[in-house]
This record gives C-alpha cells, structure tokens and sequence, in this order.
C-alpha cells in the first residue's frame, strides 16, 4: 500500500478534521455526478425511451452478443498467434547466434515502436492485392495480423526478459547435466520465465482486448462498432457506446483480477521474480 | 510519378506534425489530471481515494477508442459540446480530450509507482521532524516520486504518441487516414509507404525512450 506511509496514524484532532475533509470531498464527488446527470437529464440523454431499447431482445441478439463475439474471435485468436510469435522470437533474441539475436532483436523493437492502427490499416489495404483471402475475412485478418506483430513482440521482451530475471545457477545446472544450451533455455529456461511473467502476459491480455475496437476503423464488426451501428439506427449512439464500454470494462476488470491473482501465486512454481508489467521500449536496447 | 513526387502530393509531414500535436496537449493535460489522480489516490481522504481509484479502473479498461468515438459521437454529436468554432479544430480538441482522460489513467498509475519506489523511512523522517501530510507530500515524498516514475511516465508519453493515430476514430486527418489515401492512391508502392509511416513513428518514439531511460539512471535518488 503505497498510501499508508504517507501519514501517521491519526490522533483525535487529525481524526476529527478528516471527518469534516471527508464529507466535504464526498459532497464535492457527488456533486460533480450529479451535476454531469442534471445536464445529461437537461438534454434529455436520460430519458427511458433511449435507454430501453438496449435491454431488449433485438439488441443483445442482433448487435451487442454479435458484436462481443466477434470481439473475443479476434482477441482469441490474436492471442494464440501472438504466444507463438513471442515464444519464437524470445528464443531468436536468446539465440546463440549473433545474427539471429539482432535480427530478431531489430523486428521485436520495430514493432513495439509502429502504432497498431498504421499496421491494421496496411493490411487491410494490402492483403487484397495479394488475393490469399476472401474479402468477408479481410478485416479480422487484418485485425488479427497487426495485434499480433505488437502484441507478439511484447511477449518476446517478456521471455527474454524472464529469462533473464533468472539466477544464473538455474542454466549452470542444466548443463552441468549434460543438457545443450538450447535444451537448457527449452526445458528449463523458457518455461520458468512465462511462469514469472504470467501476471504481465495476463495484463497484456486486457490491452490485446482493448485493441479489438481498433478494428471498428476498418470495418471489423465488433463489439464497437455493432454499437455505433445500433446506436445510430436507434437515435441513441450515446447510451449504446455506454453499453459496450461497460461490457469491456467488466471483462477487462476480470483479467486484470486474474492477473492479480496470479502475481500472487506463481511465486513457488519459478526461480524467477514474478512482474506485473512488460519492459519497456528501447530500454532492453539500451543495455545490450 | 515516382516516389519522391508522392511526398510533394501527400503532406506526410503535415500529418505527422498532427500527431505530434495531438501527443504535445494531450500530454501536458494528462500530466497534470493524472498528478491530481495520485495525489487523491494516496490522500488520506477515502472518498477521494475512492474517487481516483474509480476513475483509473473505468478508464484504463475502456479501449481509447471507444472513448474517443464517444467523445467525438456522444460530447459533440449527442450534446453538442464544442471545444472550438472551427469545424476541424473541434474534432481535434475532443480528441485531446479523449486521449487526455485515457492516459491521465495510466500518468496516475506512473506515479504511483513512483511513490512506491520511495522508501518508507523517508516518509517516517518527514513525519518525524514535524511534516503534516501536505508538507510531506510537497517536500519529500512528490519530488522523489517523481524521479521515480521518469520511467513509466516515458511509457506512458511513447504509448500516447502511438495512441494518438486513434483520432482517426474521432475523425481527425491524421497519419493512418493519410496511409490509407496514399495507399489507395499508389497500390504499387503500398510496402514502402507503410515503411515510411512505421519508421516516422520509429524515429518519434525511440529517442522518448532513450531520453526517458538515460534521464530517469541520472535523476535516480542515489541509495
């Protein structure tokens, strides 16, 4: 708790000016709540003629179940892409060879460094010249192939940094045991790093799901954009956008709860310290 | 027409000096609402500690671009707020508002742990020669917090300049909405065009982290 030493604990007096603090920032709060609900109301945003058409049949099965479908194929399916894609580049920047360490040491940054819409909207402009797939998957091909080459490249700072994280003595037995050097970063390694950096890879999972609704600029029918389309044919595009933000917020909530639960636990399965987040850009460059 | 005549047709630069805008407002906005965040998150108040603790969760699990597309659909479409006379200018505004209230999320967070790399005594001598809260806060924990969280806080500023191609989401003419004219524009050399945009963002966001790195090893409260 990074509050708590900032102040002692609170004698009578101190106790009693908190209280009045207190009520007086609540009332402050509230107040802004409110007042953001009375000009809201004064627009007439809070009326139940918009609110009611998104508790309704048409509007979870036709648009926002849709939508969120979609939303979780193209993150699924981003996650598994990128796993692969981190794990092989972990171990190229890993890599006893010098040229397959910089190589792939030159990809991992470039692509931290490129934004993931200039990626997605490359392919969505590319990928048909090249006639490889249909036009009705264009857009979660799209989708999928820029979050993966971001996303991928975090997990391969993170393998690489997990390996790094670990004591020495772990490689030094594997070969002392006989085990290769590419044995000893597959059989012992690698797996204790992704251990260590399962809570970060469950955090990165909350910004892969969040970059979904990168794909509504390309015409990707997710979740935010199965909002906007509902919202615009029912005049009521603020209230549906209010919907899809409180459907990501609760998942994401959740990952970022598993995350939590999971820096608490891994501790005992790996040599290596457990972190909570990726490392960042052109810093691993830095060091090198 | 070759390559070099593409950039005197298409105004890369100008689009690029869009994003950089974009970053330069929505940075100094998100500093200062993200500062008053973690000030209220570490307070000893609960219900502002309630209310930064509140605003970070909402906002950091809400993708930025549904933010911005309600910034621009809901603030400007649905209520008619307007941020500038000027037709284009507006939209640009309520982009900066969307990226500000976004990354202010992630600033907090920044400074947070800052103030965890503080060491407790630090807090405890603060106490311990008299400081109340406000002292303590404005003399000896913030100013270390700080150099702390140079690092994140560069993070932070890197993942905002890649952030800020989601205006186009808010209507913005920015770099992606430029890649993709130029691309329909020139099929033919549609590699090499992303290759310039890619390594314009390259160029923009390498030296972010290697000032941040190199800055916060300098500034590092020597321990």
């Amino acid at each position: 708790m990074s509050g708590s030493v900032l102040f002692d604990a609170p004698g009578p007096r101190a106790r009693r000016r908190m209280v009045w603090v207190n009520v007086v920032a609540t009332v402050v709060v509230v107040g802004l709540g409110v007042y953001a609900l009375v000009l809201l109301d004064r627009k007439g945003q809070l009326d139940a003629d918009l609110w009611r058409p998104l508790f309704t049949a048409n509007a979870w099965e036709n648009f926002f179940l849709p939508g969120l479908k979609q939303t979780l194929i193209a993150a699924g399916l981003s996650i598994v892409t990128a796993g692969v894609f981190g794990i092989v580049f972990g171990l190229g920047r890993l890599s006893a060879s010098r040229t397959v360490r910089t190589l792939s040491g030159g990809i991992v940054e470039f692509f931290r460094a490129v934004p993931v819409l200039i990626m997605m909207v490359f392919f969505y402009m590319a990928i048909p010249r090249l006639d490889l797939v249909s036009p009705k998957d264009l857009p979660l091909v799209a989708v999928v192939l820029g979050l993966t080459l971001y996303n991928g490249s975090v997990f391969a700072e993170l393998v690489r940094s997990g390996v790094h994280s670990l004591p020495r003595g772990q490689r030094e037995a594997a070969l002392a045991i006989g085990l290769r050097r590419s044995q000893s970063l597959r059989l012992v390694e690698v797996p204790q790093a992704i251990i260590a950096m399962l809570p970060a890879i469950a955090s990165q999972l909350v910004v892969i799901l969040k970059d979904t609704a990168l794909g509504a600029i390309i015409t990707y029918p997710e979740l935010l954009a199965a909002a906007r389309r509902f919202g615009s044919g029912n005049g009521n595009i603020l209230q549906a956008l209010v919907v899809a933000a409180v459907v990501f917020i609760l998942i994401n909530w959740l990952l970022t709860r598993l995350a939590e639960a999971l820096a608490g636990r891994v501790g005992r399965r790996t040599a290596g310290r457990a972190r909570a987040e990726a490392p960042s850009l052109a810093v691993a460059t830095a060091q090198d | 027409m070759d390559f070099g005549s593409l950039f005197s047709e298409f105004d890369v630069l100008g689009a690029f000096w869009v994003n950089i805008q974009l970053t330069f407002f929505a940075a100094i906005f998100a500093l200062v609402l993200g500062t008053v965040l973690a000030v209220m998150r570490i307070s000893p108040v609960p219900s502002l500690r309630w209310a930064g603790t509140t605003y970070v969760t909402l906002l950091r699990n809400t993708p930025l671009t549904v933010i911005i597309v309600f910034c621009v659909l809901g603030l400007w479409g649905q209520l008619g707020i307007t941020l500038s006379s000027d037709f284009q200018r507006n939209f640009f505004w309520l982009s900066v508002l969307g990226l500000t209230v976004y990354h202010a999320a992630f600033v907090c967070e920044a400074l947070r742990s800052g103030v965890n790399t503080v060491p407790v005594g630090q807090a405890e001598a603060a106490r311990a020669i008299g400081l109340g809260f406000g002292d303590s806060a404005r003399l000896v924990i913030l100013p270390q917090a700080f150099r702390g969280a140079v690092a994140p806080l560069g993070n932070v500023l890197i993942a905002l300049t890649k952030n800020s191609t989601v205006a186009a989401a808010g209507s913005v003419a920015e770099t992606s909405g430029l890649l993709k004219q130029m691309i329909e524009f020139r099929p033919d050399l549609m590699v090499a065009i992303f290759l310039v945009f890619a390594f314009g963002f390259v160029i923009l966001v390498v030296p972010i982290g290697v000032a941040t790195t190199s800055l916060s090893r300098r500034l590092a409260v020597a321990r």
